[in-house]
């Protein structure tokens, strides 16, 4: 063995174990705020996850395989509507349904929640597959307007098919089932899932569409096929995400699935940096953190002394400057398209660690 | 004598009222080097884009392995064999020099979606197969020690010799070059006369190449097709070629 396949393979092993013991420590984490933390954190930390699952899978159709979709909303609304569905007990939906009864298949089902999860997510799959063909025959701003009008169809429906949604009411009372354990273990699932994909030849062909469709053609890659992958798996993370989210949340109405979500997804990813797993998942917990730490200014509050009473709104303002902030600072998001590596750290801490030591002579 | 590789017959490309490419007849043996020639706007590149399939020919056939592929899409056209260059450099920018290659070996890969996402199977010794094999043609083209590089970062020479190395990573029969020594300068086009030379005996290509830079044409076609406002005027060995008036007139102008 060469010198260099030595030292490719020690430090295989060390990120392996680095890798490893970051779950650990995840887990540790989870574990403490399952058992210490006040329900408040653990709705937010559950939140972060499943926002992570969304931009994820948001970015490898948007930024890994470039194609300006604006779909996560109508994909989120699938999952969720299939899962709260397939999940609610016959008594519970004869409870539900009072403007009309549910129609009689779905009216006696009742499933188990990871069965649901699982259903919920494949039927995302289905309807994505079958929209591939419509969608991408078009690109660019196209594509953004026909993604957004699926979305669009799709909340008309959930409002109109009252025998099947419960129409503009929405389905209440769904059980608690969003655990920390369900929420990050499927965000960790969807990150690993993604992440391997892109780095494979699947993920190389999906970035050349990226890059240039027609030299990616003339290199014998069927565009249509790597868009129809990446989008059809990107909808089965999506529909995982919103049947987790409905069982958080606990209540879902089509309203909630309107475009602001996607725009907030896309605000997600475009921060993180188009086609960077890694920014994805920094900028989706960031997001989501600032969301609820910026509340505070809506409050009354007091700073350097001075007593300031709160504006109701106050914090979409100071929301949208951090991010014109950012746009100016670093113009392709957080991480640009670099992605997280172990030798990265190690490089950036040495570094740090070497100018600090530099700053004490 | 045997059938040719590759074969056109009547070949026309029309883009509404204007006719881009009238009945190009081309033969092609196997393990010849011939040029496709002409002055600007005459049609050599819309041909090219007509037998890989970017553009649907309006008319004619296109025949590779003794099979018909006319009107067939690029990718499917890619997977016959037929690897090509484009004349404004199309690099993958935002990937690495090493990554480009890689991309052509989509095409041999044979793990499933599954088998990447979990990692088993075929997926190792697959991608092994297709980063060695990239090592192996970045190596002959020079472009190894950059292999990390973003390939939009590189020099225009080092872009032009990695379109040809992610070409061959198609692992091509018939090998199509749209100007692949525009910009360069005569030491630079030497060396690449000898790369190609070399390339074209160790891969048992066949190639057919657009060029201006007459000196190199002469000196590397074995045969050189002209065309002039899409019509064919002169097909011939170089010696004949450099004698043809029609030619002349066409290059030089009619007084």
């Amino acid at each position: 063995m060469s010198p260099s396949h030595a030292t490719e393979t020690t430090s295989h092993t060390r990120d392996r174990f680095l890798s490893l013991t970051a779950l650990a420590v995840l887990g540790v984490f989870l574990w403490f705020a399952h058992n210490y933390l006040s329900g408040y954190v653990i709705r937010i930390l559950n939140t972060i996850a499943i926002y992570i699952i969304v931009a994820v899978s948001y970015n490898l159709i948007n930024g890994v395989t470039g194609q300006f979709s604006l779909q996560p909303n109508a994909f989120l609304a699938i999952g969720a509507y299939v899962t709260a569905i397939l999940a609610l007990s016959p008594e519970e939906k004869v409870q539900s349904f009072i403007i009309e009864p549910m129609i009689w298949p779905l009216s006696k089902i009742c499933l188990h929640f990871p069965v649901s999860l699982a259903i919920g997510g494949l039927f995302t799959t289905l309807i994505a597959f079958l929209m591939a063909v419509p969608v991408f025959r078009v690109r660019g701003d196209y594509l953004a307007i026909v993604t957004l009008g699926f979305g669009e169809v799709l909340q008309v429906l959930a409002n109109n098919l009252v025998p099947i949604t419960n129409g503009p009411l929405g389905l209440k009372g769904l059980h608690p089932y969003t655990t920390l354990w369900w929420s990050w273990g499927l965000c960790i699932m969807t990150v690993f899932c993604v992440v391997r994909l892109v780095n494979s030849s699947y993920g190389r062909a999906m970035k050349a569409v990226r890059e240039d469709e027609r030299a990616a053609e003339a290199m014998g890659i069927n565009a249509f096929w790597t868009k129809t992958l990446a989008f059809t798996v990107s909808a089965f993370f999506q529909g995982v995400a919103g049947g987790l989210l409905a069982h958080l949340i606990t209540t879902i109405s089509p309203g909630m699935f309107g475009f602001m979500l996607t725009f907030n997804l896309l605000t997600i990813i475009v921060v993180g940096g188009l086609g960077s797993t890694t920014g994805a998942i920094l900028s989706a917990a960031i997001i989501v953190l600032l969301g609820e730490g910026l509340r505070t200014f809506e409050e009354p509050f007091t700073l350097f002394g001075h007593y300031f009473q709160g504006v109701a709104g106050m914090r979409m303002v100071i929301f949208s400057l951090l991010l014109i902030v950012v746009m100016l600072f670093a113009d392709r998001g957080i991480m640009g398209r670099e992605e997280f590596s172990w030798r990265k750290l190690i490089d950036w801490a040495r570094s740090l660690a070497g100018g600090a030591r530099r700053g004490r002579k | 004598m045997s059938s040719p590789l590759f074969q056109t017959h009547k070949l026309s490309v029309m883009f509404g009222g204007l006719t881009a490419l009238i009945d190009l007849a081309l033969e092609i043996r196997e393990g010849e080097i011939v040029g496709l020639i002409g002055p600007n706007g005459a049609g050599k590149t819309t041909a090219f884009n007509a037998i890989t399939g970017l553009i649907r020919p309006s008319d004619g056939k296109v025949y590779f392995k003794g099979q018909d592929i006319t009107g067939r899409r690029a990718p499917y056209v890619a997977r016959t064999g037929i690897g090509r260059t484009f004349q404004n450099i199309r690099l993958y920018q935002d990937l690495s020099v090493i990554e480009n290659v890689m991309v052509a070996g989509h095409c041999s890969v044979r793990y499933g979606v599954l088998e990447a996402v979990l990692g088993l199977g075929r997926y190792a010794g697959e991608e092994l197969r297709i980063r060695r094999q990239a090592e192996d043609l970045l190596d002959r083209m020079g472009l190894l020690s950059l292999a990390e590089e973003k390939a939009g970062a590189l020099p225009y020479g080092s872009q032009r010799k990695l379109e040809v190395a992610r070409a061959l990573a198609l692992e091509p029969e018939l090998l199509l070059l749209d100007e692949p020594v525009a910009g360069m300068n005569p030491g630079e086009t030497e060396g690449f006369r000898g790369l190609l030379k070399r390339l074209h005996a160790e891969f048992s290509l066949t190639v057919l190449l657009i060029e201006h830079d007459m000196g190199f044409v002469m000196k590397i076609c074995d045969r050189i097709k002209v065309i002039d406002h899409g019509v064919s005027i002169a097909w011939g060995t170089p010696e004949q070629i450099q004698a043809d008036p029609q030619v002349i007139a066409a290059y030089l102008g009619q007084g």
